[in-house]
């Protein structure tokens, strides 16, 4: 492997150009200070205890939890059909329908969330939690598919075939064969579908009706400059949350790779 | 030797298949017998692979009757069928063990889980993976995988085994081990094996008969010395083994068929050596390249003999290979000989009587 | 004989199967995409939303959306930040991704490419209250500056304005951008690159002429990637500019929710993703010759 000192210095000037901003959060959220300026004042974890204690937090969480919680299995149910769909049959329009499906990861959220806002307040439809969830399954479906097609698709076809000729219906075999060799698939969609929806904001501020959600909390306790503190707390949360479900995310898909013995391609896109 | 007295296994009766305007498979006649040892060979494209998959029920056919052990196939699903396949990637469940892999079609048996464990060991036995029961089917070699494959198929007795180039993904000696493995095991077994190969020394190796195919049909069927000696095409006789081809012409007929080749001069040759199946430059004759020898100082010809030039020698180890060019012939031809201690391998641009006999010879018109 | 029934066989009519297994997520999609997207067009064709159909339809919204100073202005600034953007993190992620194609040991790829998306996969608002949180007139950036002494006055610069909103969604697609720039990357031949040396040229000469044309395919999908979202941001030129600099989308808000009028609002949602689209094949055009090139 060639050295090259200069583009790696490079690239690791960027990377704390990435994470820096990420970096501020645990630093300010022990900063005994309702300023986020420097000189540091002392550590604390009051901000910590202020965030535990609000209440209004606590629903938001709750409604985020929910969403989250039911727009990754219905993301992911949805993308196993169109994924097995799409690797496994040939059938006339399918580039066009999958081009559909996949369509919301080039639109902006703006045009998504205006579009469904239109129909559902010229049917009637009530903003609600309920709104948000046929959001954000709506996004989060390309990236399941994306997922879980590239798990279909190192599926060997004949180990199809094989468990049909040693007898099995094709119900069973989809129990016994392609489910578990896909199940690392499914985890990370459910994971990455879960991240996502978590912290999305436009669908959720839009489609929320007055129902907040975390995202939509934040971006409410802004306008208050002595909230800040505790929004870092509770971003600084947040983001080891997040952290913590994409590396189990990776963790399955490396698992998944190994128990099959494939060859890791190194990422999920 | 021959199989002519066992029963038919299966039947195959015109049968055609379409994949939407392609003709795969055109007109296929043909039967096996059972407990033989069946290859379908042929090029890439040839339909064999096709044929095959249609005995096992993952191909319909559009027209015609598969019939197995006398019954009708049509509309019996692959995991009805009395057959069992090994793939050519072998297909081996990559997230069970070797005696789950196994075992895996017992599934549905009502046999008690002793009696089960019981066969799988006998199955891992039978195929030399004795004591492999608990490994991680991932982490098995290409050879082991195959044999995997072979024991999961066979441990449930079906009337045929299917084998897809169960070889060509193995390295030659492994491929050579398993050659002889194979025929082992299907004498110990005693079930009709149908193997599809495109490589010719494979299906010779190991076929009690062979079924040569093109473009979707049957060239020729017949056992391996009846291929290799009397094939019934120019395409055939090509496809198998080296053939020498001289260009020659019928000069009458009558009981015997009275021809004249260059550089051979004139002979006969009766009605058993005469083929259709000319490549359409007109008739050509066709010899082996062992068929043919070249006479040494004192040596005599058994039967006939003609003058040519040494062109080329390839010196081989065991063989030397001459390529000759006969009088009057413009192409060269390779006669084979086997080195014989204390001779000496001739050279370049020698005149050589070259012996050989009508009765090896085959005539394409 | 028999023709093939299509009972019992292992291969049923591939094409209804295939249908009928992609008809939830599909008509999931038609129901909650393909519907709306179309009854954005539909609204953005009336004379009053507020009326309905019955009030009649007309190009009239598009007319004033493409000849209104104020969108004209808003349209060519989103324009104007997106491409500014676009060209900066392309420009930035390229070194990027080529140092982990090349100089990484494959062992390692995977790991630097987790590092580099995580940042991608935490809240974005979040991120972009921290680009303020760094940027502002207390923020990170001045008060860390002039507790160190360099300068007396927090600089004014660096908040509110365009320079930090394109600042902060550089920041943001940064991961977008290097991605598929590493997928082409890895795709080029590594013997091509060597033989290229083999012949005497030299490594600068080699990536001019050989690696960056063919990494073209990735360049430009991550062009596209990271322009389609940033001309539809709403939450950066919202939190970063104050709500002073507005961008297409803090547009389609204020018309729609605010001012209720959903039909203008529609046809500047339409002439934006028309926009989008035309940008967009340009440089899937550009693409094509590319590749066609490479042949």
């Amino acid at each position: 492997m060639m050295k090259s000192p200069g583009l790696k210095i490079y690239t690791i000037a960027y990377l704390v150009f990435l994470y820096a901003p990420i970096a501020l959060l645990p630093i300010f959220a022990f900063n005994d200070s309702r300023v986020i300026a420097f000189p540091l004042a002392g550590f604390t974890t009051n901000w910590f205890v202020e965030m535990w204690n609000d209440q209004q937090l606590w629903i938001a969480f709750k409604n985020s939890m929910t969403i989250a919680v039911s727009s990754a299995l219905f993301a992911t149910l949805f993308g196993i059909f169109a994924a097995r769909a799409s690797t496994r049959y040939n059938f006339p329009g399918k580039p066009g329908i999958i081009g559909l499906i996949m369509l919301p990861l080039v639109l902006p959220e703006m045009i998504v969330s205006m579009a469904l806002l239109v129909i559902l307040i010229g049917i009637g439809v009530p903003l609600s939690i309920f709104t948000i969830i046929l959001g954000h399954v709506l996004i989060c479906t390309p990236y399941a598919v994306a997922i879980l097609s590239s798990a279909f698709s190192s599926l060997d076809r004949s180990l199809e075939e094989a468990a049909y000729d040693l007898g099995e219906t094709r119900a069973s075999t989809f129990r016994l064969i392609i489910l578990p060799l896909v199940m690392p698939g499914i985890i990370s969609s459910l994971l990455i579908s879960f991240t996502i929806s978590l912290d999305e904001f436009i669908i959720a501020y839009f489609l929320g009706g007055n129902q907040t959600v975390l995202s939509v909390y934040i971006f409410g306790q802004f306008r208050f400059p002595q909230k800040v503190p505790a929004i870092m707390a509770l971003g600084f949360v947040l983001v080891c949350i997040s952290i913590l479900l994409l590396t189990i995310a990776e963790y399955f898909r490396r698992r998944g790779i190994a128990k099959t013995g494939g060859k890791d391609t190194g990422g999920f896109l | 030797m021959t199989t002519t007295q066992r029963p038919t296994m299966i039947e195959f009766r015109d049968v055609h298949k379409y994949y939407g305007d392609y003709h795969a498979l055109r007109g296929i006649n043909a039967t096996i017998r059972a407990g033989e040892f069946f290859s379908l060979l042929g090029p890439s494209g040839c339909g064999k692979t096709t044929l095959l998959r249609t005995i096992a029920g993952f191909e319909d056919i559009s027209s015609g009757a598969v019939l197995i052990d006398s019954k009708h196939m049509q509309g019996v699903p692959a995991n009805k069928r009395p057959t069992n396949m090994v793939f050519q990637s072998y297909a081996i469940f990559p997230h069970l063990t070797v005696e789950e892999n196994v075992g895996f079609g017992l599934r549905r048996d009502p046999r008690s889980a002793a009696e089960k464990a019981m066969a799988v060991g006998e199955a891992l036995e039978m195929v030399g993976l004795k004591g492999y029961g608990k490994r991680a089917a991932h982490a098995l070699s290409g050879g082991q995988r195959q044999r995997v494959a072979l024991a999961r198929a066979l441990i449930l007795k079906p009337k045929v085994l299917l084998l897809d180039e169960p070889l060509s993904a193995l390295d030659k000696k492994m491929r050579e081990q398993m050659q002889v493995e194979l025929i082992k095991l299907q004498r110990q077994v005693g079930i009709t094996f149908i193997l599809v190969t495109h490589d010719q020394e494979e299906a010779l190796v190991m076929s009690d008969r062979i079924a040569v195919m093109f473009e979707g049909q049957i060239a020729q069927l017949a056992d391996p010395e009846t291929l290799y000696r009397r094939p019934n095409s120019r395409k055939v006789a090509d496809f198998i083994g080296t053939m020498n081809f001289l260009p020659a012409q019928v000069l009458s007929e009558n009981g015997t068929v009275e021809v004249e080749a260059a550089g051979l001069g004139r002979f006969a040759l009766s009605a058993d050596q005469v083929m259709g199946g000319s490549t359409g430059e007109g008739a050509t004759v066709g010899f082996r390249p062992e068929t043919a020898t070249i006479l040494f100082e004192g040596q005599t010809a058994t039967d006939r003999e003609s003058m040519a030039t040494i062109e080329e020698v390839v010196y081989y180890g065991d063989m030397t290979y001459y390529d000759v060019r006969f009088d009057g012939v413009a192409a060269p031809m390779r006669l084979s000989m086997r080195n014989v201690f204390g001779r000496p391998v001739l050279d370049i641009g020698t005149r050589a009587r070259v012996g050989w006999s009508p009765g090896a010879l085959v005539l394409f018109r | 004989m028999d023709n093939g029934s299509s009972r019992g066989r292992f291969r049923d009519s591939e094409a209804a199967q295939g249908y009928l297994l992609i008809s939830p997520t599909a008509v999931y999609a038609i129901l909650m995409l393909a519907a709306p997207l179309l009854a954005v067009f539909v609204y953005s064709l009336m004379i009053d939303s507020r009326a309905g159909a019955s009030a009649g339809f007309t190009f009239g919204n598009y007319v004033e959306v493409w000849s209104g100073r104020i969108y004209q202005a808003i349209m060519l600034r989103s324009l104007w930040v997106s491409m500014l953007v676009t060209l900066i993190t392309v420009l930035l992620a390229y070194p990027v991704a080529y140092f982990v194609s090349f100089h990484v040991k494959p062992e390692r790829k995977a790991l630097w490419l987790f590092l580099i998306t995580i940042p991608f996969w935490t809240s974005y608002l979040i991120r972009v209250f921290l680009w303020k949180v760094i940027l502002g007139y207390n923020g990170v950036i001045n008060s860390g500056l002039m507790s160190l002494g360099i300068i007396d006055e927090p600089l004014t610069v660096i908040n509110y304005s365009i320079g930090s909103m394109v600042a902060t969604l550089a920041h943001a697609y940064a991961p977008f951008a290097i991605l598929p720039i590493f997928v082409s990357l890895e795709k080029i031949d590594r013997s091509l690159l060597e033989a290229g040396q083999d012949l005497g040229e030299s490594k600068l000469l080699t990536f001019w002429r050989v690696t960056l044309p063919l990494s073209m395919a990735g360049v430009i999908a991550a062009v596209l990637i990271v322009f389609i979202p940033t001309i539809g941001d709403y939450v950066t030129p919202e939190l970063i500019g104050g709500g002073k600099i507005p961008m297409i989308a803090n547009m389609i808000e204020v018309k729609m929710l605010k001012q209720n009028d959903k039909a203008v609002g529609a046809a500047i949602a339409v002439s934006a993703m028309l926009i989008v689209t035309a940008v967009s094949l340009v440089f899937l055009l550009l693409n094509k010759r590319f590749l066609k090139g490479q042949k």
